[in-house]
């Protein structure tokens, strides 16, 4: 896909988050949207998977450690086919398949339940090293909060990973900067989360989260590095494309009212009014 | 009877023993091989070992992991941390996707012995038996811990298994044994009294009822050694014939089996319930042989607090 076209995707997997979460009248907005562009680069572009065959025992996985942005995980599935987009406003109804939390049995295309945070990490690392045990080509793929960096679990699987060379592992940070309590720094820093990586014998790419280019070749890399794991340290912004949401941690884990819904989804209109204008 | 072995040692003997029979069994240990015997497997089979280092949290998730790439993984710490420390791991990273991995948790109750009451896990049966679609099983000897790895193997879904440190007798010896995850084993007949056993407390139970049979109370004497699902047609059935029920256990009476024999015969009261186990309370440094003499845990102790019970 061309970057337009990724634009384009990410811009209705936004549209996804803010329909759901409205509809949830619940739901973590603010994380979903800075991983949007993420999720969209992941299912569109990057991994090797077939939403008519989600068990391949072959296929690429993903594990969204940080599970409460379940909202764009979602949205970027039912975009890529795995379960039609109308259902995206049973999220976190009862006898939805659109759990709070992503559940693997639950929801085709989720390649292991989360949420718990701290604990994804461990899982994708059990993935990469059965992959690696069996001789098998897949690759792994973990997103996580740069708040949930402050689960001791995270660097005892990243101790394991490094320790185990995992090179069909990568590790995504979306650093937004932001948690439930405030900005990350004030709560308890996890910064430098570069150094940090390095330090467990991860490969590291620092990124801008919302430039395709750079996302790109982040992976471009990451596919090229072997004998470590990959670490990508994206830096992103909580709520990206909802102006009022933008870098704000009130949005963290919160639905936008009918008023709110109204002005999101014409603030996503927009940008798709500007990509349209694009060539 | 045979020499006594612990069923950590009969543990790490079935993983060696069923290796080739299911071929996506791998063993995960943290640190403990030596202690926990996965260790002879690590032996035996290199490349289906990993040790994840002291970090049984991560190890959890590595074993889940793995199982949704279609592995089996068998994962042992001590009973501690394997169900204490690594309780919400197992429930949401196990449990909730209901995965394939077998936990082998070795060094339960207080016959760790030496190492005192932090490493001295009474609660685990409690905890493990309050995740929705976990089983648990807790075998009695060498027969029934090998019988019983097997089993979990040949069964898809979560298994915690809880084996002891100290070496046991072994009274599964019948030529006509046979062990079923779920189904409880009436090892003696009586009529005054039911005994329900778990894990290195069936050899005792047995003990005392002998010692109960010489003051003419007959015992009759259960090994449930799955204590979920448990068999409760069979507790039920024998606790209306007998009309009173002792169960005894090396573990917390809080949550442990005698809890969930009373689950079975409370709705309609069938029998009174006397719980032998660690009340309310932690263990301490001893040999192992020692504690459970002073916690009422051995044979003497069982048949003292049976007489009193049935007097």
């Amino acid at each position: 896909m061309t970057n337009l076209e990724l634009q384009k995707k990410a811009n209705e997997v936004r549209k996804g988050i803010i329909t759901s979460v409205h509809s949830a009248k619940a739901g973590h907005p603010g994380g979903s949207l800075s991983a949007a562009d993420l999720f969209t680069y992941l299912y569109f572009e990057e991994m090797n998977v077939d939403p008519k065959n989600p068990k391949d025992p072959n296929r690429d996985r993903f594990v969204l450690s940080k599970g409460h942005t379940a909202p764009g995980y979602y949205a970027a599935l039912a975009n890529r086919g795995y379960f039609p987009v109308e259902d995206l406003v049973t999220l976190r109804h009862i006898g939805s398949y659109l759990q709070g939390h992503p559940c693997m049995q639950e929801t085709p295309g989720v390649d292991m339940s989360s949420g718990s945070l701290g604990q994804g990490i461990s899982a994708a690392v059990g993935m990469a090293m059965a992959g690696k045990m069996d001789g098998k080509s897949y690759r792994v793929y973990t997103l996580l909060g740069d708040g949930e960096i402050q689960e001791g679990q995270v660097w005892e699987a990243s101790m394991f990973a490094g320790a185990h060379n995992l090179d069909n592992l990568v590790v995504v940070v979306d650093n937004n900067g932001l948690q439930i309590d405030g900005n990350i720094e004030d709560v308890c820093s996890p910064y430098p989360i570069d150094k940090k990586f390095e330090a467990f014998n991860f490969h590291v790419i620092n990124i801008d989260a919302h430039d395709f280019d750079q996302i790109r070749n982040a992976f471009t890399e990451a596919k090229n590095t072997k004998g470590q794991p990959t670490a990508i340290i994206m830096k992103s912004v909580k709520g990206k494309g909802v102006s009022f949401m933008e870098n704000n941690a009130g949005w963290h884990g919160k639905a936008p009212n009918d008023e709110e819904f109204e002005v999101a989804m014409a603030d996503l209109a927009k940008i798709d009014e500007a990509l349209q204008k694009e060539v | 009877m045979a020499d006594k072995i612990a069923t950590r040692e009969s543990y790490g003997n079935a993983l060696v023993a069923c290796a080739e029979k299911f071929p996506n069994l791998v063993v995960l240990d943290a640190d403990l091989a030596g202690a926990t015997k996965t260790g002879i497997f690590k032996k035996a089979y290199p490349d289906r070992f990993i040790d994840c280092g002291i970090a049984e949290c991560n190890m959890t998730g590595i074993a889940a992991g793995m199982a949704t790439c279609g592995k089996i993984p068998f994962m042992s710490s001590f009973a501690m941390f394997a169900a204490g420390r690594n309780f919400e791991q197992v429930r949401n990273s196990i449990g909730y996707p209901h995965l394939n991995v077998k936990i082998g948790a070795t060094h339960a109750g207080i016959t760790v012995g030496e190492d005192g009451a932090t490493h001295q896990c009474n609660e685990d049966i409690a905890l493990m038996r309050t995740i929705p679609g976990m089983t648990v099983i807790v075998p009695a000897d060498d027969v029934e811990a090998k019988a019983a790895v097997e089993a979990a193997l040949a069964y898809e879904g979560p298994v915690y298994l809880r084996f002891g440190r100290m070496a046991v007798p072994v009274i599964n010896d019948a030529a006509n044994y046979k062990f079923e995850i779920g189904k409880g084993i009436t090892l003696k007949e009586g009529k005054d009294v039911t005994i329900i056993a778990t894990g290195i407390e069936v050899a005792e139970a047995l003990e005392a009822a002998k010692l109960l049979e010489a003051d003419g109370i007959s015992a009759e004497v259960i090994n449930i050694h799955t204590i979920k699902p448990l068999d409760a047609e069979l507790v039920r059935a024998s606790a209306k014939k007998t009309g009173k029920v002792v169960t005894v256990e090396e573990h917390s009476v809080i949550g442990g089996l005698g809890s969930a024999v009373c689950d079975a015969l409370a709705e309609d009261a069938l029998a009174p319930v006397h719980k032998i186990g660690v009340h309310d309370r932690f263990g301490e440094s001893g040999p192992a042989g020692e504690l459970l003499k002073k916690y009422g845990l051995d044979a003497q102790g069982i048949y003292k607090e049976v007489k009193e019970f049935v007097k």
